[in-house]
């Protein structure tokens, strides 16, 4: 995973998002073992308690679980990772068409746009 | 077990009528990293000393798992002074011999390797390495102890970015959930991330106490960030 931590926010939540972003990409696909807190606090470069933060609160949220000696997996309920994947995307597109409302457009302007942009991509 | 590591009760030390550490009052837990920052002259070292048994308190006292510095104490912190007290004459062999003699709990294999990990040779002598090279040698061997509690003074200030790198690493890697590592230092932003809690000290006396991710919840802002804007000239 792409550790990249600014300084601005908590260390934990930056966290959740790398992790969240993986699983919504299926970079960790649904179902797989993750590596154990220690070697994924070493990877990003953070203290361990921090991490443990972060799966704990990504526990809670529905997109990992874990198993007393198992180890911890991504769940294997596609609907909870569908569903963040549609929230992140949702969150995307509200920032867009905010900033696109600040510029003037109207929202046909912009649907009108976004063809034209999506037709100069595919040629 | 819930025993605070260390614990510090109305700690007062003057140098002559100059207080250097004036009422602290403070517990650390098992499992933590703690980076233990404040200007210069702030206190840091005093502090450190003192877990040490080096210098006696004027006032107040500090113990560790429950004891007054002593033999008992020795045995279960690793301590890395702000200067170095090892022989010039010694290779980073006869050091990793003479630590293995000297701390039951030292575990040579471990700082053999390390020593391999940052190109250090075994039979070079201190006297011919270079300042952060010998830093780093002392580092290894502290940090190859299995102690209860680390206390590190300016631990990183000589060794290059990558070198500091792989340190940090071996401390996030190594330490358990029982022990402590007390890391005093100006980088800040190095070792920030790396860090539970942060104690800012200032003119002898703690003002601020929290973790990391408190800190730039709290403040909107890293804590090397607020650092300088705390202790701004």
């Amino acid at each position: 995973m792409q550790w990249n931590l600014t300084d601005d926010r908590p260390i934990y939540a930056q966290l959740m998002e790398t992790i969240t972003l993986s699983i919504t990409s299926g970079a960790l696909p649904a179902g797989s073992r993750l590596p154990s807190v220690r070697d994924l606090a070493a990877e990003a470069g953070v203290n361990p308690n921090t991490m443990q933060r972060a799966l704990s609160e990504l526990e809670r949220a529905g997109l990992l679980y874990s198993q007393r000696t198992a180890g911890r997996f991504v769940t294997d309920q596609l609907e909870n990772i569908t569903q963040k994947r549609k929230e992140l995307a949702m969150e995307q597109i509200h920032a867009f068409l905010r900033s696109m409302r600040d510029m003037g457009y109207t929202s046909e302007e912009t649907i009108a746009l976004i063809r034209q942009a999506i037709k100069e991509e595919e040629e | 077990m819930n025993e605070p590591i260390l614990q510090c009760t109305g700690l007062c030390k003057s140098y002559g009528n100059k207080a250097a550490l004036n009422n602290v009052t403070l517990a650390l837990e098992r499992g933590r990293i703690v980076g233990l920052l404040g200007p210069n002259g702030s206190g840091k070292s005093t502090l450190i000393k003192l877990a040490n048994g080096l210098l006696t308190p004027t006032a107040g006292e500090i113990r560790i798992a429950g004891n007054l510095p002593g033999v008992e104490t020795h045995s279960c912190v690793s301590y890395l002074p702000e200067r170095t007290y090892l022989s010039d004459w010694m290779t980073a062999d006869d050091l990793l011999k003479f630590f293995a003699d000297f701390y039951e709990d030292f575990n040579i294999d471990k700082a053999a390797e390390m020593l391999t990990r940052l190109n250090i040779s075994a039979k070079d002598s201190l006297k011919t390495m270079s300042k952060g090279t010998k830093e780093k040698v002392q580092l290894v061997v502290v940090m190859s102890r299995e102690a209860d509690l680390y206390l590190l003074d300016e631990p990183i200030g000589g060794v290059d970015p990558a070198a500091r790198d792989y340190i940090l690493n071996t401390i996030l890697t190594n330490y358990s959930e029982n022990s402590t590592v007390v890391i005093s230092t100006h980088l800040i932003s190095d070792i920030e991330k790396v860090l539970d809690d942060v104690i800012f000290l200032n003119k002898g006396q703690i003002s601020l106490h929290k973790s990391v991710d408190d800190i730039r919840t709290e403040y909107g802002k890293s804590v090397d960030a607020l650092f300088r804007e705390v202790f701004a000239c």
